[in-house]
């Protein structure tokens, strides 16, 4: 839903990405105070879920002497109904969810922009057929759609990779075949087409370029979305294998202890909702840095 | 005009019939991807050999893969979706009673979504780069990026648990209906206002806009009366697009607040793999989100001009 997908105004759209803009589309991204904050979070969240192993200890450690203790000194965000000590766990917790949020959205792009761009740029049958197979994919709500695989598949790392980029692929393919069909219609596409540049050329050179935008702003969303949806099964029980701290799991996990004790849903929580927020901070300060239009306005 | 817009919808209407084929051919094939004998999966993990020979042969599964499908599709139509493996009830019956719960959960969501999205992306925009704006943008960063399930384990904890304002789960009265409708709400009203609020702001950019403003008209005036109207357009899509993102949030709002819907019920029927009940809710569930962007289709044409529907 990029603004420069809807064509009432001329002005958009027009303008190529310029390679050199790069450098200040960054510089503005950082101005944003609103997206460094999100930056930093994500960065601290990215730094200790990789180091996690040489800061914390054993996620999976029980300790039945200490079973659902509030947060202390030896336990600063408590420990859960098994004495597992909740602040390691939430912090191994970001490994896992930054990885399924990757996966997918990369598993999701592979599959979704080239059928976008060949929709929206050839038209007819091919756009025809390819809208019906998105309609189909869509008919299913998203986390429905997730969840109707996960049934199929079973649970499962992988199996939950596989069902959150499924259910994103529709999306990328709509996003991109919206793009196409406005950059399609563009004038310097007319005149390119005019000085006798074939297809492949106006795509690869013109059209891919200018969806890119909107691409990377949307995956920028989708990957809070994804972890979103990924933690969404592992509370229904439906995601990640137990044992393994993954946030949703986690709650999912410590369903009858949720509303005793308030640091076993809180804390796991909390870190979706941060890493989520994150995401979309950083998402929204891209659509701006990398939108003149949007950029000029706010 | 009127002429190409009835023909529109009626290839509409046509365009939504092949997606419904669609959605019961899908779930029949992911279905049978289950490895393993399927007769054996809808009779459930209980049923003797004998049931399990006999629902063979009642399901034609003895039968050629399309034969089977008309088959279901037929009895599908019928409003037939065979029993439960674990009840041995209709699943039929079983969606029929938890419908209603579903239903009143996410109609009453969306329509709190839509008032409170609508008045504070009007807001938002009537305030642009004020404290009110700043606001209005804060919260719905929250409610896009909150888990719905923890939404409600938190309002759980805080209303339910520390206030005791309101029950904390189940259902009867409509007190028991605050809590999860406000939880189920949380992300579309986010949408809605961010949609109102950038549709508005970029529809005062606009040339007939400016034109209004021009010609001395009060700003109040010009939001309403000129802007408003072409910015609802694109939330009017937002709108039906949400009921999805509502449908699957009812799955895991009617889980935390034990709401007996039909989203409760595909998750107890994904744990106990009982693959009739799976069948049915997903096929409901489906359909019922294919009409409503069937509905928000049609009106999107009716109220843009822009559309060539041709």
């Amino acid at each position: 839903m990029s603004p420069s997908t809807r064509g009432s105004d001329t002005d958009k759209g027009v303008r190529p990405t310029i390679p050199s803009a790069g450098r200040s589309a960054w510089d503005r991204l950082r101005r944003r105070r609103t997206a460094a904050a999100g930056l930093v979070v994500l960065g601290m969240l990215l730094v200790s879920s990789l180091a996690a192993p040489l800061l914390m200890g054993d996620p999976d450690a029980v300790d039945f002497a200490a079973v659902l203790q509030s947060p202390s000194l030896a336990h600063p965000l408590g420990t859960d109904q098994l004495g597992r000590d909740l602040l390691t766990r939430v912090i191994y917790g970001g490994r896992i969810s930054f990885l399924i949020g990757a996966l997918a959205v990369l598993l999701a792009l592979a599959a979704g922009i080239p059928v976008g761009v060949i929709s929206g740029y050839a038209g007819g049958t091919v756009d025809l057929l390819v809208q019906r197979g998105v309609d189909l994919l869509l008919a299913f709500p998203g986390f429905l759609l997730a969840l109707t695989l996960i049934a199929v598949l079973g649970v499962g790392v992988t199996n939950v990779v596989v069902s959150v980029a499924v259910a994103a692929i529709p999306v990328y393919v709509r996003l991109v075949r919206g793009a196409t069909l406005v950059i399609r219609e563009q004038t310097y596409i007319e005149a390119a087409r005019a000085l006798g540049a074939g297809d492949r050329a106006i795509i690869l050179r013109h059209v891919l370029p200018n969806c890119l935008t909107p691409v990377i702003v949307q995956s920028t969303l989708q990957l809070g979305a994804a972890i979103l949806t990924a933690a969404g099964l592992g509370f229904l029980g439906l995601g990640v294998r137990p044992p393994t701290p993954e946030w949703g799991t986690m709650l999912g996990e410590g369903q009858t202890y949720l509303l005793s004790y308030w640091f076993i849903a809180t804390f796991p929580g909390l870190a979706i909702f941060l890493v989520v927020m994150a995401f979309n901070l950083v998402g929204d300060g891209l659509r701006d840095a990398l939108d003149p239009r949007a950029g000029a306005r706010g | 005009m009127r002429a190409p817009l009835g023909r529109y919808v009626v290839r509409r209407l046509l365009y939504a019939l092949p997606t419904l084929l669609g959605v019961t051919l899908a779930v029949f094939l992911l279905v049978r991807l289950i490895p393993g004998d399927p007769a054996r999966l809808i009779a459930g993990l209980l049923a003797s050999d004998d049931e399990v020979q006999r629902l063979r042969v009642e399901l034609g599964l003895d039968r050629p893969m399309p034969e089977q499908y008309a088959r279901f599709l037929a009895s599908v139509l019928a409003g037939n979706f065979g029993l439960s493996a674990v009840t041995r009830t209709p699943v039929i019956e079983e969606i029929g009673i938890r419908m209603r719960a579903t239903l009143t959960l996410a109609v009453t969501s969306t329509a709190l979504a839509v008032a409170a999205g609508l008045s504070a992306g009007v807001l938002a925009a009537a305030y642009h780069n004020t404290a009110v704006d700043y606001a209005v943008m804060m919260a719905a960063l929250g409610g896009v990026s909150i888990p719905v399930f923890w939404l409600g384990i938190m309002l759980m904890l805080l209303f339910a648990v520390h206030l005791h304002w309101v029950p904390a789960g189940g259902t009867g009265t409509p007190a028991h209906l605050i809590l999860p409708a406000v939880t189920l709400a949380a992300f579309s009203t986010a949408i809605v206002a961010r949609m109102t609020r950038g549709s508005l702001l970029e529809t005062l950019n606009l040339d007939f806009v400016r034109t209004a403003r021009a010609k001395g008209m009060g700003e109040g005036a010009v939001i309403i009366r000129h802007a408003l109207r072409n910015a609802l357009i694109p939330v009017v899509t937002v709108v039906g697009l949400q009921f999805g993102t509502l449908l699957g949030g009812a799955v895991l709002t009617e889980t935390t607040f034990a709401w007996p819907g039909l989203g409760r019920l595909l998750v107890s029927a994904i744990t106990a793999r009982d693959y009739p009940v799976i069948q049915g809710i997903v096929i409901v569930f489906a359909a019922m989100f294919v009409v409503v962007n069937l509905v928000t289709d049609l009106l999107y044409v009716a109220v843009d001009p822009r559309i060539r529907y041709g």
